[in-house]
């Protein structure tokens, strides 16, 4: 006892926040005379808004249970034993702030080993034990069901995973021992790596059942309840799990649909999906211990990774900073929004008034020069409607009511009592001075005035206005529906009220927005667009297509800077680098291989073979290219120390309150991968931020080891 | 249009193990709402052959309709319960007689032709809900002399239920009562209780008086097996000085839910449910509040003369045991033994516990199956008293007896 004593006030030290997790045992009996049950339920004492999650302590706590458990089956007091959660949870895995905090491998790897040293009781006492799955579950909050005999899920279950390869780390506690062999290892992959690795998908309880996750599945209504009758069936033996074993041949496949699936999302950016793998793969012949042990060893290394001291950098960025926007004004300064209007009835007014309509569930007011377009945007929005509808987000009355509140109009005197309107026309200064001289002339002194530019100066554009207090930039990305970045742009004399609306409108639309200050084109499109340039600049002094484009894979990014370029348009592309030339010409420059791409019409750099991308063949010819080719080497040092420099000066010019925003930005709005902590992390640690900057980001241990 | 009454059947009952109220009762922080919600699937679960759509109405009592016993709980239960949306629901309320009343009410929709097939049940967590909470009597009910102050406290009608009949002695009482005990363990013994269980798991918090986590409520918790004469008659008398009610030989503060299945005869044999019971007649009487007690008297009169039978005709009861006193006041009025082993033959809710508004659905279910086990009675009773003054009694017929139907 006084080594455990010991070992609680160790981990009271290490880990002084650690939210415990509370083990009871409550002794039942069975339903149909099965016999007597310790049921163990996993609570931290806090409702369901705050999950239960594993830290040295509550092991501990679960192991003391284990012990009482262990002893009563010793002594023939019951017949089988359980866990399940608190109502709605059954427990989310691993307190990340413990992972994050530990300072040495032995730390790392005494962490890996008390779960496994814990949980592995469940699954090695001389009764059968159950997991009840009655809440989400993730991470070690699997593992320990993974442990159990048996396992039943509730239908109502909203989301089990184990995500640990999406922030860079394994499932440590077992589940890359236990899974593959309960469920298969073609399953197991889809569970341990392609999940994660898309967008870090979650299984509802049907699925669960369905990939042998669960033995059994039961309504939320009386899961418990019938999950211990369950229980009791299996006791007494009228019920039989039969349990498959899988052949060498399908474990080959498995490992190769993963390596597949890692190999096209990380392109060999990060260890953690093909560790994975290698553990997954050792699970077809290694005993127990030697699956565990192989866990923790590859569990320390990766907790002592960088990659995953970004990752758990990254995941608290957008769970916690992505929720509360710094520098935000107060929230009670917002005014209600109960009209919407949008300037322009083209793609982007399109998908603005749709995303408006959808969320704010107001009437919507789009406007343009002539009745084909309006009413071709008021068509656009019923569709993307209809859509959803079809999908089963929006019942037909929901549809009924977002279709009516839809219209359209020639003039802007529908904007009269409205109380926001948000313009999308044309990227020319003077057309968005012309479109809110318009606006201010029908709508009323308080209502926002929103611009959507990418690029320009949202303050020029105000600055022939009488109430340019009310005008704020809304810089959303393509596609609208689907990026959750939005840049709030403060231009020069934007008041509180404004800005709180804004915020608050972007809250309701489910966005999360970031304060900007009115710098040309912000934050994200500054970034992509001096990083582009830099691969255009050795595109045209040389450099082949394919090693310029490909220069950056290393960092493992969602899609290669010509790809992105096709994504946006090569247009747009050249319209931002245009802007941005014209602020700092030192630091970004027009390519004219670009601009005889837009000249020729093209998409893009490439076209797309059998879904195989290939160089367009007639750029050779399109295309003036100098004779100084840089290796990949070369093109990837040039641009992350562009990058470095670029962010220095915005974070110097106070374009973000702190670099967290920068990498808060470059996560959300291009998808930039958790394992590089957005961006800054990664300059950190490869060292281009001293070498360009003189100076760190961020300091060591934000985002990196200690 | 001339009308034909159908015949109503009791088609199944089931109820919740009964907890003690409080805070280390079994279902402390389990919510009634839940109780009832388990019971109602429980039905459902146990006969497949019902199409569920074919369920005309939910009505829920219970009597204290506030927070999770309120909101119209026939309807959030019957939703919450997976029930199909198109099956509507109501709430009722006859204090103690509300399970009963469910019964009476939808059996009149069902007679009439309005439903065919309806779930009746109650349900009281008294521990939540203690009695009393939130009235707000109107003070001409004092002012004007209405009823005797007594009326509201069901303890002093029980102990005015022994003045008004001197020969109901405490010691018949308590023997009364000791008997209750004593009959329920050997039904448990005997497997006979059980069946009629719907497990429940209940939570309860870290800081729970009752042991944190989740358990399963498997059996009745008020019980207490054992009890003598002796034992009881050193109780005090809590609501009167020298008195003669206790806590011993009167049901407790309990929690708890029953639900059964009423259905129209011919529906029932169309659908292949089980008919465990006809339903002969009913009959609601009112009485001085003061005595409540004596409520089951006249309605049991009503009941037998709407049904055309006497007393004699009756070969089972299941009376509610409010109070020892109450049942031994209708015991004595028909000139039946205190000790009569058609009365009350797996004991009552001295015994099991009285979960106010769900209890008439026990007393049902368990007259069914004392059909059952008796094909020789054709006819039975269940009776309650009820609060402010009334009784309920509701007259059965036994489908196993060989002049069913004739």
């Amino acid at each position: 006892m006084t080594d455990r004593q010991s070992l609680i006030e160790q981990a009271t030290a290490a880990f002084p926040e650690e939210v415990v997790t509370h083990a009871p045992v409550h002794l039942l009996d069975l339903p149909g005379g099965a016999g007597r049950f310790a049921l163990i339920t996993l609570d931290n004492g806090f409702d369901h808004t705050k999950p239960t999650t594993f830290g040295p302590r509550g092991l501990i706590n679960i192991d003391v249970a284990l012990d009482e458990v262990a002893k009563l089956a010793q002594n023939n007091e019951i017949v089988a034993a359980g866990v399940t959660g608190k109502p709605f949870i059954f427990a989310v895995g691993a307190d990340l702030k413990g992972i994050a905090g530990a300072g040495s491998k032995e730390i790392a790897k005494a962490t890996g080993k008390q779960g496994h040293d814990t949980f592995r009781r469940l699954g090695e006492l001389p009764i059968p034990t159950f997991a009840f799955i009655n809440g989400a579950a993730m991470g070690g909050g699997v593992e320990i069901a993974l442990h159990c005999t048996y396992r039943t899920v509730s239908a109502s279950l909203p989301a089990l995973s184990l995500p640990e390869v999406f922030l860079g780390l394994i499932p440590g506690w077992g589940g890359t021992y236990l899974l593959p062999r309960l469920i298969g290892p073609d399953n197991a992959v889809t569970v341990i790596i392609d999940n994660p690795l898309s967008q870090n998908r979650q299984l509802k309880g049907k699925k669960v059942f369905e990939l042998g996750i669960a033995d059994a599945i039961f309504e939320g209504a009386d899961f418990l309840e019938e999950s211990l009758g369950w229980a009791a069936s299996v006791v007494k033996g009228e019920t039989v799990v039969e349990r498959k074993e899988y052949p060498e041949a399908e474990w080959t496949a498995a490992l190769a649909r993963g390596k597949q699936i890692a190999d096209s999302r990380v392109h060999g950016a990060t260890p953690a999906p093909y560790l994975a793998l290698d553990l997954i793969s050792g699970a077809r012949t290694n005993s127990r211990s030697e699956g565990f042990d192989a866990e923790d060893e590859a569990l320390a290394d990766r907790i002592m990774s960088e990659e995953v001291r970004s990752g758990v950098y990254s995941f608290n960025l957008v769970q916690k900073r992505a929720k509360r926007p710094v520098g935000a004004p107060d929230r009670s300064l917002a005014k209600p929004v109960t009209k919407v209007g949008v300037v322009g009835a083209g793609l982007m007014a399109s998908q603005l008034a749709t995303l408006f309509v959808q969320r704010l569930a107001v009437p919507v007011v789009l406007t343009d020069i002539d009745q084909e377009r309006v009413d071709k945007g008021v068509r656009y929005v019923h569709e993307q409607l209809d859509l959803l509808a079809l999908k089963g987000r929006l019942n037909s009355d929901k549809l009924n009511r977002l279709k009516a509140l839809v219209s359209g109009s020639l003039t802007k005197d529908a904007f009269a009592d409205a109380d926001f309107v948000i313009e999308a026309v044309f990227e020319e200064l003077s057309v968005k001075q012309q479109v809110f001289a318009e606006l201010e002339a029908v709508v009323r002194p308080d209502c926002v005035i929103a611009t959507n530019t990418s690029s320009l100066s949202v303050t020029e554009m105000a600055s022939k206005m009488e109430h340019p207090e009310r005008v704020v930039g809304f810089h959303f990305f393509n596609p609208v529906a689907v990026l959750p970045l939005l840049e709030v742009v403060r231009a020069e004399k934007t008041d509180d009220a404004s800005l709180a609306t804004a915020f608050a409108v972007a809250k309701t639309l489910k966005k999360n927005a970031v304060l900007v200050k009115d710098a040309p084109a912000f934050v994200v499109n500054r970034i992509l667009t001096r990083f582009m340039g830099v691969v255009n600049d050795v595109l045209d002094e040389g450099t082949p297509i394919e090693v310029a484009d490909r220069a950056l894979d290393p960092l493992g990014l969602p899609m290669s800077p010509f790809e992105l370029l096709e994504l946006v348009g090569p247009a747009v592309g050249l319209h931002v680098s245009e802007t941005l030339h014209a602020a700092f010409p030192d630091r970004f420059s027009v390519s004219e291989n670009i601009r005889k791409l837009v000249a020729a019409g093209k998409r893009g750099i490439y076209q797309w073979v059998d879904g195989a991308r290939v160089v367009d063949p007639e750029l050779e010819a399109l295309f003036t290219v100098g004779d100084s080719p840089s290796t990949a080497e070369q093109v990837l040092d040039r641009a992350t120390s562009a990058l470095a420099e670029e962010i220095d000066y915005m974070l110097k010019d106070g374009v973000v309150a702190a670099a967290e925003d920068i990498d808060l930005c470059m996560i959300l709005g291009a998808g930039w991968p958790f394992h590089l902590g957005g961006v800054t992390p990664y300059l950190d640690r490869s060292g281009v931020s001293e070498k360009v900057t003189g100076h760190r980001f961020l300091d060591k241990g934000v985002a990196s080891l200690p | 249009m001339p009308r034909t009454a159908r015949d109503v059947v009791f088609v199944d009952g089931v109820r919740t193990p009964f907890g003690k109220a409080g805070p280390k009762g079994m279902y402390a922080e389990t919510r009634a709402d839940d109780l009832i919600i388990k019971c109602i699937r429980e039905l459902v679960r146990r006969h497949p052959e019902l199409p569920v759509e074919r369920i005309g109405e939910v009505a829920i009592a219970a009597t204290t309709q506030i927070g999770d016993q309120g909101l119209t709980l026939g309807r959030t239960a019957g939703l919450l319960a997976g029930l199909p949306l198109s099956v509507p629901g109501y709430s009722i309320d006859r204090m103690c007689a509300g399970a009963m009343t469910a019964v009476t009410s939808v059996a009149g929709s069902v007679a009439l032709g309005a439903v065919d097939i309806a779930v009746a049940g109650g349900v009281e967590h008294m521990g939540r809900h203690p009695m009393g909470e939130g009235v707000d009597p109107n003070p001409r009910i004092i002012a004007e002399r209405l009823v005797d102050e007594s009326a509201l406290v069901m303890g002093q009608t029980a102990e005015n239920l022994h003045d008004r009949f001197p020969q109901l002695t405490k010691e018949r009482s308590d023997a009364y009562a000791a008997a209750s005990q004593e009959k329920y363990a050997k039904a448990l013994a005997n497997g006979k209780i059980q069946p009629d269980l719907v497990p429940v798991a209940t939570r309860n918090s870290l800081e729970s008086q009752a042991g944190p986590g989740w358990g399963l409520a498997t059996a009745d918790e008020p019980p207490r097996p054992g009890t003598t004469i002796e034992a009881l008659a050193a109780l005090k008398t809590p609501f009167r000085v020298r008195g003669k009610v206790t806590a011993g030989n009167a049901a407790g503060l309990n929690d708890g839910a029953t639900a059964s299945l009423i259905a129209a005869e011919d529906v029932a044999r169309e659908l292949g449910l089980p008919v465990k019971m006809r339903l002969v007649s009913y009959a609601f009487a009112g009485v001085e509040p003061e005595v409540m007690g004596f409520g089951p008297i006249p309605a049991t009169e009503k009941a037998l003369a709407n049904a055309g039978l006497t007393i004699d005709d009756i070969g089972l009861f299941e009376l509610n045991e409010a109070f020892a006193v109450q049942v031994l006041a209708l015991l004595d009025h028909y000139g039946i033994a205190d000790d009569d082993p058609r009365v009350n033959p797996w004991g009552g809710a001295i015994a099991i516990g009285h979960p106010l508004a769900s209890s008439g659905v026990r007393l049902m279910t368990q007259l069914a199956h004392h059909f059952e086990e008796h094909p020789e009675v054709r006819y039975g009773l269940v009776s309650m008293c009820v609060g402010l003054g009334m009784g309920g009694t509701v007259i059965w017929e036994n489908p196993n007896h060989e002049e069913y139907g004739k």
